[in-house]
């Protein structure tokens, strides 16, 4: 379980730098909101990729509650284990 | 840390945007001249950003209504649709919405905002899950927020998206609620409603459509694009405003549900603020008819969409997938876009400047929206303006009739 965790986290970091500028480096304890130089739209069509590459829906009160990109990750492992 | 210390970035782009002095946030016309022309800075200014589709804000018969309702019931009506501010022409008004919709029953509402805001945030209970187009307008958003549903965004306009997620749900108890719109208001495409009925009927769902933007501008009794798809009997919620097409201010929703009187009691965005003016419902009843009996309005404001449309395509502009009332042009970054606005202004035409993150993928936009009160002569002088100006800050490339002109010029006579 905790390989697939960490399988989930390297893929989202994976993507997300191919999303935000080049000056930004991306760790797990980058804070989504204020650290990734996106605006709350594009961050928002960020999350329909990940949810397009997991097979899930992450519902909109999910994504308030997370604040870093460590936590989102958890979250996707979450909603995964979740629909099985 | 002061209490507007959070809003620090918010300064900074705000001041970023204020070229020339002129904040896009704050343009104040001194004068209105008609549904199409204005007073700005001093300077007279064509009307291209304004959402008067129809042209109706000073049509005779509507300004006379709201003048006769005013003399008659007053200034305002000071109170609550459920307490003491439901007068008979309320009443009546919903009546007339709903007979124009075909449909049971309609509510009105102060705003067309506190329509989506008052309907999405009280269908959609806690165990239910709102499915709404990821391009949604913010008071969707706003109504997902107030709602205490599981919201999820599909993408836009995208019927297979919606039915692979509406699948996702299917062990899930709840309802599932299906939140698009007629057209969007940035790039003015519209939605494949068609296609969306189809998903609702065979996955499940009660589908909601905001007609905004396509009360009066698309379908031929002007009904929007549910009446052209063909799909009013699959749409369970129409929700729209009296402040575009109909030129004044308000929001409905109509619904053939039976329950749906319910609403007026549960819904809170309809039951704790005041209900609308005499004057208001005045002049929208008086709109209603006129759109109800003249097609000619709604045939007018496509075909000078469509003009538009087609002149700024020519021109080499990048628009938004359709002609509809909506014309967008995609500027190439929001400094030429602040730039772009600033120069239309200085030059007699007004439209909208539209940033993200208001704009869907990013997009800076100039926004023009078309009225059927425009005339020729005004189409042609705003577009001879905006491809100057697309010349002069080389969104478009040079002009080759210029070129033409040049070249032939030096030829010896």
């Amino acid at each position: 379980m905790i390989g697939n965790a960490n399988n989930i986290e390297a893929e989202v970091l994976e993507l997300l730098a191919h999303k935000v500028p080049a000056n930004i480096n991306v760790t797990p304890e980058t804070p989504i909101v204020a650290g990734l130089g996106l605006d709350s739209v594009a961050i928002l069509d960020f999350i329909m990729d990940l949810e397009d590459r997991f097979d899930i829906s992450i519902p909109l009160d999910r994504v308030a509650e997370v604040q870093t990109v460590g936590e989102l990750s958890q979250a996707i492992e979450a909603l995964k284990s979740a629909a099985g | 840390m002061g209490l507007f210390s959070k809003f620090g970035d918010v300064r900074a782009a705000l001041d970023s945007l204020a070229v020339d002095g002129r904040n896009p946030f704050d343009v104040c016309f001194d004068t209105i001249i008609s549904a199409t022309e204005a007073v700005l800075e001093g300077r007279p200014c064509l009307l291209f950003g304004t959402n008067n589709y129809l042209g109706l804000t000073f049509d005779a018969t509507c300004i006379a209504a709201a003048v006769k309702s005013v003399h008659e019931s007053g200034t305002g009506t000071t109170g609550s649709r459920i307490a003491n501010g439901t007068y008979c022409d309320h009443a009546l008004l919903e009546q007339r919405i709903a007979e124009f919709y075909g449909k049971r029953a309609a509510m009105i509402f102060t705003t067309g905002y506190q329509a989506n805001l008052g309907l999405i945030s009280t269908i959609a209970g806690r165990e239910d899950q709102l499915l709404i187009d990821a391009d949604s307008h913010a008071s969707i958003y706003d109504a997902c927020k107030l709602s205490t549903a599981e919201v999820i965004r599909f993408r836009h306009n995208d019927p297979e998206d919606l039915a692979r997620r509406l699948h996702r749900l299917k062990d899930r108890p709840g309802n599932r609620i299906i939140v698009t719109e007629g057209i969007f208001s940035m790039l003015g495409d519209s939605a494949p409603l068609k296609e969306i009925a189809v998903v609702k009927r065979e996955l499940g769902a009660t589908l909601v459509v905001d007609e905004a933007h396509s009360l009066g501008t698309r379908g031929k009794k002007g009904r929007g694009v549910c009446e052209e798809a063909g799909v009013a009997n699959d749409v369970d919620f129409v929700v729209g405003t009296f402040s575009k097409s109909l030129g004044a201010i308000g929001g409905f929703a109509v619904s053939d549900l039976p329950d749906f009187d319910l609403l007026r009691i549960l819904c809170r965005p309809y039951m704790f603020t005041a209900s609308l003016p005499p004057a208001v419902v005045g002049s929208v009843m008086a709109a209603l008819a006129r759109i109800s009996t003249d097609e000619s309005l709604g045939a007018r404001v496509r075909s000078n969409s469509a003009k538009l449309y087609r002149a700024l395509t020519l021109a080499g502009f990048e628009l938004g997938p359709e002609p509809n009332a909506i014309v967008a042009i995609k500027m190439p970054d929001t400094g030429t876009a602040v730039r772009f606005w600033n120069q239309l202004i200085q030059r007699g035409v007004y439209a909208n400047l539209a940033l993200p993150p208001a704009t869907p993928g990013s997009l800076s936009l100039i926004r023009c929206s078309v009225s059927a009160a425009h005339t020729e002569a005004q189409i042609d002088k705003a577009l001879s303006v905006i491809v100057s100006v697309g010349r002069e800050l080389r969104v478009l490339g040079p002009d080759p009739e210029q070129g033409l002109v040049r070249r032939t010029g030096s030829l010896p006579l």
